[in-house]
């Protein structure tokens, strides 16, 4: 699946997205995050605090309890500051 | 309705006009135009950088405004977000919203921008004379947006 990260998220992992295979085992969208934060150092700074990232499935908002099974894109982010 | 982000400005008074024109049955038009301070907290900063999801940020708005219009039968919409960089005093966001009557207008036009705030993915950078900085979100607006949450029994609205 392609992973995506936007603003200090983006930063602090160091590129703006990338194709992952989550291992078997990593079912949702929080689970994702602690496996990612095990990735690396890079990682570990974005996922520091897995509370305050936001995460959308194929382009919509989902909370961490969220299931991962057959998503396309799967983007992390921090709470939004737009208008 | 219409939906666009882009980089380059835009004329709040010329969008207001365009959804205006050759209707008779709009009575009321709100146009509520963001721009970018010179100062935030007390420091003077250079500009806004916006960053957002292409794709998703679209459809995010596109939902919102499906839900006010579902909510207030309005008779029209515009929302222009911009990106990029964006110095004091330039326009950030535009949404101008058409109904019959005033409280249908105001209404849906402060909860597209409560939601534009909290939900809609753009990020704001600070550039300060000594670096940039990502703004953080504001409890505020968030307390903003959850007010138009539906009353418990109808969650088909807003969401």
């Amino acid at each position: 699946m392609k992973i995506l990260y936007f603003a200090w998220v983006r930063e602090r992992v160091g590129k703006p997205e990338e194709e992952i295979e989550a291992p078997v085992g990593v079912a949702t969208v929080g689970e994702l995050m602690a496996w990612l934060a095990g990735r690396g150092e890079e990682y570990a700074h974005a996922f520091a605090n897995p509370r305050v990232v936001r995460a959308a499935i194929d382009r919509t908002h989902v909370k961490s309890e969220a299931p991962i099974a057959g998503a396309r894109e799967i983007a992390f982010f921090p709470p939004m500051t737009g208008g | 309705m219409s939906i666009r982000l882009q980089r380059e400005d835009f004329d709040a008074s010329a969008e207001a006009a365009a959804l205006t024109r050759g209707r008779t049955d709009i009575g009321a038009v709100v146009t509520f135009t963001g721009l970018c301070r010179g100062t935030e907290a007390g420091a003077p900063i250079a500009a806004l950088t916006l960053e957002y999801y292409p794709g998703m940020a679209e459809a995010e708005i596109a939902r919102h405004v499906e839900a006010a219009n579902a909510r207030w039968q309005l008779l029209g919409v515009t929302v222009i977000h911009r990106y990029g960089r964006i110095a004091p005093g330039e326009n950030i966001v535009l949404v101008v919203t058409a109904a019959a009557h005033r409280q249908a207008a105001f209404a849906a036009a402060e909860f597209l921008m409560d939601y534009l705030k909290t939900r809609a993915p753009f990020w704001k950078s600070e550039e300060h004379a000594s670096g940039t900085r990502w703004v953080e979100a504001r409890e505020t607006d968030d307390a903003a947006a959850e007010r138009w949450a539906p009353p418990p029994g109808r969650p088909e609205a807003a969401q």
